[in-house]
């Protein structure tokens, strides 16, 4: 039900009833290690090219996460999925294996919530019974298309992040157990002109602040009614500016905590990210590793995830074009099972 | 930014570009400075000594040495990117690392190494100059330059001064 100007309010309960996350090394030995199903030991997962490690993490995401909530791969109705590859072929080839029918999506790194909210609102609806929804990206493959090759030895600047090797996936039904998807925020474009692609995290900030403000405008909440407000990869330069642009809104962040997954799932102290994570991953793989694993045990009651995207390309960033930037806003519950 | 620049964004986008900028970490120039002085000048020094060796043992003379030094630096430089250790050394020395022949001969194999996965022709050889490629095009261009005004200069060379 349309609540506000963009604000999806479910009254049906979709439940998130099944995640897996699968990841690469170098999350692997970040401080959220518990937290990933699978860890992998060799940044390639034994595949001969970048691209189709990228799109095994996937497949063995979505394999866990239908088997994680008790289904088989024929009974789910629909699959949303998306990546940063040219023309989605993670997803795309990862659904050719499900053989389920399939959407794909595009948000850059915000795609996570973007196939969260829409499996959501196609459960609300009662138009599916099982909607799988995911999202991945790898260092090495991003690097290749975006930027240098990986061996290509370029000093990177402070604003710079760093592109998460994960996937994860979450498998949405009507009822069920597990956390309840409340309400969902769909972005506006938003472009401040900014033009650097290794400071992304600046680039992003006003659109997470502007999708969150329509959060709280529509559903004419206060910030407090969330115990965590996450963005996705925002990074620490992101995350600050994010802090001041709210700061100049009057918006009362500080009612509640505020934390951001490129901050989280690296330590700045010992691995070399620059600024922090980044890519679709980035908030798929904390979202359904760590922060539902919180909100199962019950140290969450509810969440605000907002997951945010630079849509950017290669060829566009060549032409001097500035970085428009997207955020996409779910609210989960979640309580003790 | 310039000024003329900045009159087509709106205000807003004018107002938070300044904030950006303004919380933007700067890099640690004085410091990359350093660290590129000490690995820049650590590769020269191993050039010098291979250089040295060629022609104490090898039989070149001072200026023939240079060929084979040049090879030994590019095969070095290669390794190291196969093993996975130049793109670190690099993000820790800067241009100390890009500058000497071993950061060409980096991007290079680099490339060719992130490309094989689309086959010997289109990969290897079509993407191998893809970062060394204008290095080649506009240091020719400069050479080019260079080279007119050395003529035009160079009194022994029949130049006009």
């Amino acid at each position: 039900m349309l609540q506000g100007h963009q604000t999806w309010v479910f009254q049906n309960q979709p439940t998130i009833s099944g995640t897996a996350t699968v990841v690469g090394p170098f999350e692997g030995q970040g401080p959220l290690s518990n937290d990933f199903d699978i860890i992998h030991g060799d940044l390639s997962v034994g595949q001969k090219s970048w691209e189709k490690a990228e799109r095994t993490l996937l497949e063995e995401a979505n394999k866990l996460a239908i088997e994680n909530a008790g289904l088989t791969k024929e009974q789910i109705n629909f699959y949303l999925g998306g990546d940063l590859m040219d023309e989605i072929i993670s997803s795309s080839f990862a659904a050719r294996t499900l053989a389920v029918p399939f959407l794909g999506i595009f948000g850059a790194c915000s795609t996570a919530m973007e196939g969260l909210s829409l499996a959501s609102l196609i459960i609300d609806t009662n138009s599916a019974n099982y909607v799988l929804a995911s999202a991945c990206s790898h260092n090495a493959s991003a690097e290749k298309q975006f930027r240098y090759p990986t061996e290509y030895g370029a000093q990177k600047p402070p604003t710079a992040q760093f592109t998460v090797t994960g996937a994860g996936s979450a498998v949405v039904t009507k009822g069920g157990k597990g956390p309840k998807v409340l309400s969902a925020t769909i972005g506006r474009v938003i472009d401040m002109g900014l033009k650097d692609p290794f400071n992304m995290g600046a680039a992003m900030a006003p659109a997470a602040v502007d999708t969150i403000q329509a959060h709280f405008r529509d559903l004419k909440l206060e910030p407090s009614y969330y115990d965590l407000i996450v963005t996705g990869d925002l990074a620490k330069v992101g995350y600050e500016l994010a802090l001041e642009l709210f700061k100049k809104h009057h918006f009362p962040i500080a009612e509640t905590q505020y934390n951001d997954c490129g901050m989280m799932i690296y330590d700045y102290e010992t691995q070399d990210v620059q600024a922090g994570g980044s890519g679709c991953g980035c908030s798929a793989v904390v979202t359904y590793g760590h922060l539902f694993k919180k909100l199962r045990r019950g140290d969450y009651k509810r969440i605000l995830v907002v997951a945010t995207g630079a849509l950017l390309s290669p060829l566009s960033f060549q032409q001097g074009e500035s970085i428009p930037c997207i955020a996409h806003a779910v609210a989960i519950e979640g309580g003790k099972e | 930014m310039s000024n003329s620049k900045m009159k087509k964004l709106t205000p807003t986008q004018q107002e938070y570009q300044k904030l950006a900028l303004a919380k933007e970490p700067k890099r640690p120039l004085l410091i990359n400075c350093w660290h590129a002085f000490v690995a820049g000048g650590t590769i020269c020094l191993i050039g010098q000594v291979v250089q040295t060796a060629f022609i104490k043992w090898g039989g070149f003379e001072q200026k023939d040495a240079g060929n084979p030094t040049v090879a030994v630096m590019v095969i070095l430089s290669t390794i190291l990117t196969v093993l996975g250790v130049y793109d670190k050394l690099a993000q820790w020395a800067g241009a100390g690392s890009a500058v000497p022949v071993t950061g060409f001969a980096n991007t290079m194999s680099s490339a060719a190494l992130e490309h094989k996965s689309e086959g010997m022709v289109l990969g290897v050889g079509g993407k191998m100059f893809k970062v060394a490629g204008p290095v080649i095009v506009f240091g020719t261009v400069a050479a080019f330059i260079i080279g007119i005004l050395h003529w035009v200069f160079n009194p022994s060379m029949g130049g006009m001064v």
